[in-house]
């Protein structure tokens, strides 16, 4: 950890050891690392990172990591698309998604917090990793620490989609279905973690955790060839990944890795579950709660811990924020897969929404570089289309079977 | 009659190691008065020099977080549960 003078609070900036430790015990305010950049202009360039591995760790540096990734080899680097065809819908020049949908392991942009926290739990010599999870963080977990040899303990709220609770389980932790909801699953965990003396991923591992999310951003830089776009259109849950994100266009600024960043943040969020949209709208920065009602459930946090920061992000960066109706995100699925064919989560359809909506109003230009975050994989919550989309054809094995189907079938549409 | 407070760690230095402790007090307000009066110092740890509680703390009655009742100002009676704890990140 060359680079890693410790932990800062963020609020009042009392500095910490780097230590499993996530709150300043003086405000409350949440610690983050604090890194030596004048050690890191030294040693991080632009061909030393091309040079790098094919994954999040080729931005090892820019990580509070000590010695080697211990696990998730093949994390990070997933697409980033330019959408010709979505971008002709939307009415916009120049559209690229970057497709976490296609994360190694599990699927999600977690595997690059994840990752991260769990390299830094076997660094500190925890024996159980743990976390609170609306579905993605708990594959993720159960996955990388099967792959690191260490026991797991995971927490859900109980109505989570069955892929989410399958996809978890096939890693044999232990999983703990809450009966609450993840605003409430979250506080029992604060709790538990205080306890048991495990390494809680989005607890007291969570500022080392939180810094994987930067990597979404510095791929998206690095993959336009060393620039910044001008707009990025992130979902919020918790409100971390659209911070880090623009924490890491920053870092990659002060070390002269990228020109200027004029990027402006944008935040999707459900209108079922929109603490921060609600607050950015109304220009607030108290984020006042809220009680999920989404099919969203990825990003069901009424009580977003990083809101507070990922509306400065937003106010800092001069963007805004956007809400998707249950309605808009099952459309907004529906359109990527017809457009680009690609599948992505209900999360992703609130972000595809949300930036839909963004363009329309005019607060995104038509003619300036735009990045949607595909954060999730649409295998995960299949239950969110059921009836909404058309059946197959089912015949008979014969060939006149399939004539007469497909002259029905074809009728049919252009009948509607 | 009184109310029951969950502390956490990084308070229990000035409730001498205590986890919980019971006080009494009408609302949120005058809880923390009290536990002021009792435990130098936690009024400053909980609160901003303008009174309201810090951002990055929240405060539960029975399970429910006081910004969905009536902030500092919700009523307490006795035999509630009143829980002091940091925002958590999380997904």
């Amino acid at each position: 950890m060359a680079h890693v003078k410790g932990l800062k609070c963020r609020e009042c900036h009392r500095p910490y050891p780097a230590k499993p430790l996530h709150v300043c015990e003086f405000c409350f305010g949440p610690l983050e690392v604090d890194y030596d950049y004048a050690a890191l202009r030294r040693v991080v360039t632009r061909r030393a990172i091309e040079a790098g591995p094919p994954s999040i760790w080729r931005y090892q540096a820019l990580l509070p990591v000590d010695g080697e990734a211990a696990v998730g080899h093949a994390c990070g680097m997933t697409p980033l698309l330019p959408a010709k065809n979505l971008a002709a819908v939307l009415g916009v020049r120049e559209c690229y998604l970057k497709n976490d949908a296609v994360c190694h392991p599990t699927l999600s942009f977690k595997d690059r917090v994840v990752a991260v926290a769990v390299t830094k739990a076997l660094e500190f010599g925890f024996p159980v990793v743990a976390c609170a999870s609306t579905g993605n963080l708990a594959n993720s977990v159960a996955a990388h620490a099967a792959e690191a040899s260490l026991r797991s303990v995971i927490f859900v709220p109980a109505d989570l989609e069955q892929s989410k609770i399958v996809g978890t389980l096939v890693y044999r932790p232990t999983l703990v279905a809450v009966d609450g909801n993840y605003d409430e699953v979250n506080r029992l965990c604060s709790e538990v973690a205080d306890k048991y003396g495990w390494a809680f991923v989005n607890i007291n591992i969570r500022p080392y955790y939180a810094e994987g999310s930067k990597t979404f951003g510095f791929e998206i830089a690095e993959q336009l060839g060393w620039r910044a776009p001008k707009h990025i259109v992130v979902p919020a849950a918790g409100g971390s990944l659209v911070t880090k994100i623009w924490k890491g266009l920053k870092e990659f600024q002060a070390l002269d890795l990228i020109p200027e960043v004029r990027t402006r943040m944008y935040v999707a969020q459900a209108a079922g579950c929109g603490p921060i949209v609600n607050a950015i709208k109304a220009d607030s920065e108290t984020i006042r709660p809220v009680k999920p009602k989404t099919i969203a459930k990825s990003l069901a946090i009424g009580n977003p811990a990083d809101g507070y920061y990922a509306f400065k992000a937003v106010k800092e960066s001069g963007g805004g924020g956007e809400h998707a109706t249950d309605e808009e995100i099952l459309e907004a699925i529906q359109l990527l897969a017809a457009t680009e064919g690609i599948f992505t989560e209900t999360a992703g359809g609130v972000t595809v929404a949300a930036a839909r909506k963004l363009v329309a109003q005019g607060v995104i230009p038509r003619d300036e570089s735009l990045v949607i975050s595909i954060t999730g994989n649409g295998l995960k919550t299949q239950e969110a289309l059921a009836g909404v989309l058309p059946a197959g054809l089912t015949i008979k094995p014969t060939l006149k079977a399939f004539d007469e189907a497909l002259a029905a079938h074809e009728a049919a549409e252009r009948g509607a | 009659m009184s109310v029951l407070v969950r502390i956490p760690t990084p308070l229990r230095n000035l409730t001498q190691g205590q986890a919980e402790v019971k006080i009494e007090g009408a609302s949120i307000g005058e809880l923390i008065e009290r536990l002021d009066a009792k435990y130098a110092g936690l009024k400053d740890r909980l609160c901003e020099e303008s009174g309201s509680i810090r951002r990055f703390i929240n405060v539960y009655v029975n399970e429910e977080d006081i910004r969905f009742l009536q902030g500092t100002a919700t009523p307490l009676k006795p035999g509630d549960a009143v829980s002091i704890v940091p925002a958590i990140a999380g997904g």
